[in-house]
């Protein structure tokens, strides 16, 4: 792969990621234990949705700029290749809607179902604290289309991680119920958060050009956030080091499927299909 | 048409208001970066450059609506509108009219810079804008629109939203 290839696939992954954690909030619509709680997931899934929107949007420019033999074999879907023969050019939707699952970049984590509202919690937790760290670093990098994104959503995700913290503590400071709930969620999605720092090909190829951000010098600051949010919630920080990865190159837990089978269905069953 | 001026272009989008916040121009609310005005008569062509508040604002879509509409109805044919990003929009961008504006409608104002982030459990001190009561309490961060949270006053017992320090 070339310099451009290796940027649209960050920048997908950066789509991807942001899309799957929006669409799985967005579950919560209607459903929230209350109705303030409803109306605070519902405005961060619109966050993230808006900065998938603009990343696919920059994706899509930079794929269209390829040269036609590299487009032809980019993604595996026939509905993107046909597009791609007919010598259309791709938009944010097509890249949304039209891709299938081992083209989908996003890091695991953000896939796994809502269960209750203490996965829900802890799966924004780590991913809120994460992008925390990685929107600081992504502020300053040469790219101009990330920098500003990553300046953006750094105030977002501010409020997000605030909030997310807070429920840690009050779900882990709780009852004896919530707590027990709080501890399991943690330990089971434990095994997922490795991956947020793992760096591929793609990382490592963007940190040398100064675009990337190098996640593993996040970790320890990761890390101590989380730790310092766990000892206020009286949860126990697990000690596994056992950790599921994949998802940045494609291969993902049986969870998006049941995502994109609902997210993709309409424009998969009625092409171009306009609101 | 005779050559027209950045500053009337101005005056024309002082009248596009925010359509979740109607008290607000989108002046006041500090989203107008900049105007372009090139070429006279009828190749006059007006561009303007407008910042999204939050990443997924579904106003902005209406937004530029409401700029197209202003810029038509007095005959500029020839405009586009380009989002930038960067620099980020945040509440410091906000005149201090505005602020007027919005706590005369009912909401309270951004009151801090907000280059000044608070602590992670550190929370603001907001002012009621019915009664101007200090004894208020955060109900939601997040309200019925993004830029907006949930305050519930504990003099005058009133609810109120608050357009965040962002």
């Amino acid at each position: 792969m070339n310099k451009q290839r290796y940027l649209l696939d960050y920048t997908l992954r950066l789509a991807d990621d942001a899309l799957i954690i929006g669409h799985r909030l967005s579950e919560w619509c209607g459903h929230g234990p209350v109705l303030e709680q409803d109306i605070a997931l519902t405005n961060t899934s619109l966050d993230h949705l808006g900065r998938a929107r603009t990343l696919y949007q920059y994706a899509a420019e930079q794929f269209n700029r390829l040269p036609q033999g590299e487009k032809k074999n980019a993604f595996t879907s026939v509905a993107i290749q046909n597009l791609v023969a007919s010598g259309e050019n791709l938009g944010e939707d097509d890249l949304a809607y039209l891709r299938d699952g081992w083209d989908f970049r996003n890091m695991l984590l953000l896939e796994q179902p809502n269960i209750d509202w203490a996965y829900t919690i802890a799966r924004s937790f780590f991913y809120d604290t994460f992008n925390y760290f990685f929107f600081q670093h992504l502020a300053g990098c040469k790219d101009e289309s990330l920098a500003a994104v990553a300046e953006k959503s750094l105030k977002e995700v501010t409020y997000h991680l605030r909030w997310s913290s807070e429920w840690v503590v009050r779900l882990g400071d709780g009852t004896s119920e919530s707590h027990q709930r709080m501890q399991h969620a943690v330990n089971e999605l434990w095994a997922y958060t490795g991956e947020l720092f793992v760096m591929n090909d793609t990382d490592k190829i963007m940190l040398q050009e100064g675009t990337g951000v190098d996640i593993e010098a996040i970790k320890p600051l990761w890390m101590q956030r989380v730790s310092a949010v766990f000892e206020e919630a009286t949860i126990n920080t697990p000690t596994g080091t056992w950790m599921q990865q994949g998802g940045k190159e494609g291969r993902h837990t049986e969870q998006l499927g049941y995502i994109l089978a609902e997210l993709q269905f309409m424009q998969r069953a009625y092409p171009g299909m306009a609101w | 048409m005779e050559g027209i001026s950045k500053e009337q272009v101005y005056e024309w989008l002082s009248t596009v208001t925010d359509p979740e916040v109607p008290a607000l121009t989108i002046l006041d609310l500090g989203i107008v970066r900049d105007v372009e005005v090139t070429g006279k008569g009828n190749d006059t062509a007006v561009k303007v450059f407008i910042t999204p508040t939050y990443s997924g604002c579904p106003a902005m879509d209406v937004i530029s609506i409401g700029i197209r509409m202003a810029l038509i109805s007095r005959g500029i044919g020839n405009l586009t509108i380009e989002m930038q990003l960067s620099p980020a929009w945040t509440t410091d961008w906000m005149t201090e009219e505005g602020k007027k504006k919005l706590k005369a409608y009912g909401i309270a104002p951004p009151h801090r810079k907000a280059f000044q982030p608070l602590g992670l459990f550190e929370e603001d001190k907001v002012t009621c804008p019915r009664c101007g009561s200090e004894e208020t309490e955060l109900v939601s961060q997040f309200g019925p629109t993004s830029c907006k949270a949930l305050y519930k006053c504990l003099s005058c017992k009133e609810p109120f939203e608050h357009f965040k320090c962002h």
